[in-house]
C-alpha cells in the first residue's frame, strides 16, 4: 500500500479520543440506568492474560485506570473466563474481594452485577455495575438487561480496537514492519512465477486458518 | 487432542448378542415401579455414596459450609502437554466454593471433588475447561457440576465428544445455560442436563422446561452461598441454579446408582415440580 493510501486510511480510521469517549460513555450509561454509583469496564490484554481497568463512573479512583490483574482471578476474571453473569450481594463479606477493591479503585462496593462483554465468540472484557442509590438489591432481570448492553457496548468496542490497531500499522507505530507488510512488500518484488507460487502457499494458509476457526 | 476414553466399549457388547431370552435378562429390566415419585427418586437419600465433580475455580475446603473434599486438582497445560497437579490454591474466586456449599446442602453425605480450571496463568478459557472436564469424566464420578461454559467454536466438536463420552459412562453433566444472546457450550447438548434459575426460595423446586435447550429451572436467585476465605454472601444466577440440581442428582444416583445419565435425566423431568401426575 502506498503511503498516501496508508496516510488516508488512517485519516479516516477513529482514533484513542473516541475510544476513550466510547468506555466512559458505555460506563456512564451503565450507571444511569440501574441508578448506581458506579460503573466500570476491564478490557482482557490477551497478550499479558491480564484485566486492565479502563473506565470508571462514579465511585472509584480515575487515578487508577490502567491497573492490571491476572485475568482468571477473582469476580471479573470469573465472569470473563466463564461467559456467565453475576448478582452478588454483601459482596463486601470476602475478605479477598473487600481488599483487592480497596486497593484497587478504592472503593470497597457492597453489591455487584457483573456481565461479560462478548462480541462473536471472544470474550473482551467485563463490564460491572456497583451498589444502587436507593440500597435495593439488583435483580436477574436487571442483569439480563445489562448483559443486554453489554453485548451492544462489545460490538462497539471491538470495531474500535480492530480500527486503532489498524490505525497503528498504517501510521507506522509498528515500526511498519509486520509479517504481512513484509510479505506484502515481498510479492511486489517477486518474479510473476514465484508470485504465484507463493501466493498458492499464503491461499493454503488462509484456508487452514478458516478450518481452525 | 482426540478424545479416547475405553476405546473399545463399542464392541463390548454388540447388538446381536442379546437377542431372545437373553436379552430378558439383561441387568435393569424391570427397573421402574408402577409409579415413579420423588420418594422413590430419593426419598431417605443423603447423597452417600454418590460422588460430585465441581469443575470451577477450585473450593475452600475448609469453608463450614462445604464440609470438606476428599481431592483438589488443578488443570495445568504447557507446551501443549494437560498435568493435572494436586491443589492446593483452594478457591480464586469464591465460585467453586459457592457451588460445593449448594451440593453439600442438597445431598450433605455426597462425595466432593474439585478441579481448578481458572486461576493465574490460565490464559484462554477453552483448553482448561475441556481438560478439567476430560479428567472428570475419566475419572466417572457420578454428577459433574458446570457452571460454566465456552462461545469458542473450535472447542465444539471436542465438548461434544467428551459430553457424550460421559452419557454413555454413567456420569452426568450438570450444566449452566448461559443467560444472555450469545451461543455458547456444553449446556446446549442433549447429553447433558441444561439448568436455568427460577426465583422461589426453595432449593427443592424444580421445573421442567418443555422448551429445549433450557431443559430444567432450579433455584437461582438471592442464594445464600458459600465464598472465598470462608465468608458467606447472598448471590444470583443460573450458576448457582445448576448445582441445586447436581445435589439432586446425586440424591438419585445415591438411591439407584444403577440408573444411567438419560434414567437420571428423565426421573428429573417426572418427579419435577411443574410435572403434571396422574392421580
Amino acid at each position: 500500500m502506498s503511503d498516501d493510501r496508508a496516510a488516508v486510511a488512517a485519516g479516516i480510521l477513529p482514533g484513542d479520543d473516541l475510544h476513550r469517549a466510547l468506555l466512559r460513555s458505555i460506563v456512564d450509561v451503565a450507571r444511569a440506568i440501574f441508578r448506581a454509583q458506579a460503573a466500570s469496564v476491564f478490557l482482557l490484554d490477551a497478550e499479558a492474560d491480564e484485566l486492565v481497568f479502563e473506565a470508571v463512573s462514579g465511585e472509584g479512583e480515575e487515578s487508577l485506570i490502567g491497573h492490571r490483574f491476572a485475568s482468571s482471578t477473582g469476580i471479573a476474571g470469573w465472569v470473563l473466563v466463564t461467559g456467565q453473569s453475576l448478582v452478588l450481594d454483601d459482596v463486601s463479606a470476602d475478605p479477598r474481594f473487600a481488599s483487592e477493591a480497596a486497593e484497587s479503585t478504592g472503593y470497597v462496593p457492597k453489591s455487584i452485577m457483573a456481565v461479560p462483554l462478548i462480541t462473536g465468540e471472544r470474550a473482551i472484557g467485563v463490564l460491572e455495575v456497583l451498589d444502587r442509590r436507593s440500597g435495593e438489591r439488583f435483580t436477574m432481570e436487571e442483569a439480563d438487561l445489562l448483559g443486554m448492553f453489554a453485548t451492544q457496548a462489545a460490538a462497539a468496542l471491538d470495531l474500535l480496537q480492530r480500527s486503532r490497531s489498524a490505525r497503528r500499522v498504517l501510521a507506522g507505530d509498528a515500526g511498519g514492519d509486520t509479517t504481512l507488510t513484509r510479505l506484502a512488500a515481498a510479492l511486489e518484488r517477486a518474479e510473476p512465477e514465484d508470485r504465484d507460487a507463493a501466493l498458492a502457499l499464503l491461499r493454503a494458509a488462509e484456508a487452514l486458518l478458516a478450518r481452525m476457526r | 487432542m482426540p478424545v479416547v476414553l475405553h476405546a473399545d466399549d463399542s464392541d463390548a457388547l454388540p447388538a446381536h448378542a442379546v437377542a431372545g431370552a437373553d436379552a430378558l435378562s439383561l441387568p435393569g429390566a424391570r427397573l421402574w415401579p408402577a409409579r415413579v415419585d420423588r420418594e422413590w427418586a430419593f426419598g431417605g437419600a443423603t447423597g452417600d455414596g454418590a460422588t460430585v465433580c465441581v469443575v470451577d475455580s477450585g473450593v475452600d475446603a475448609g469453608h463450614p459450609l462445604v464440609g470438606g473434599v476428599s481431592r483438589s486438582v488443578a488443570i495445568r497445560i504447557e507446551d501443549d502437554e494437560t498435568h493435572v497437579d494436586e491443589d492446593e490454591s483452594g478457591d480464586v474466586c469464591g465460585h467453586g466454593t459457592a457451588c460445593a456449599g449448594i451440593i453439600r446442602s442438597v445431598a450433605p453425605e455426597c462425595e466432593l471433588v474439585s478441579v481448578r480450571v481458572l486461576g493465574e496463568g490460565f490464559v484462554g478459557s477453552g483448553p482448561a475447561l475441556i481438560e478439567g472436564l476430560r479428567w472428570a469424566v475419566e475419572q466417572g464420578f457420578d454428577v459433574i457440576n458446570m457452571s460454566l461454559s465456552t462461545t469458542k467454536e473450535r472447542f465444539v466438536a471436542d465438548l461434544h465428544a467428551l459430553t457424550d463420552a460421559a452419557y454413555f459412562r454413567r456420569s452426568l453433566i450438570v450444566a449452566s445455560a448461559h443467560n444472555m444472546p450469545v451461543r455458547s457450550y456444553p449446556w446446549r447438548f442433549a447429553s447433558v442436563v441444561s439448568v436455568a434459575s427460577h426465583d422461589i426460595d426453595d432449593p427443592l423446586v424444580y421445573l421442567r422446561n418443555p422448551d429445549p435447550p433450557v431443559e430444567f429451572y432450579a433455584r437461582g436467585v438471592e442464594v445464600d452461598v458459600a465464598w472465598a476465605d470462608g465468608s458467606t454472601l447472598r448471590a444470583s444466577g443460573n450458576s448457582f441454579a445448576t448445582p441445586h440440581i447436581s445435589g439432586i442428582c446425586a440424591l438419585i444416583r445415591s438411591k439407584h446408582p444403577e440408573l444411567t445419565p438419560p434414567e437420571v435425566k428423565t426421573l428429573l423431568g417426572l418427579t419435577a415440580t411443574n410435572a403434571e401426575v396422574p392421580g
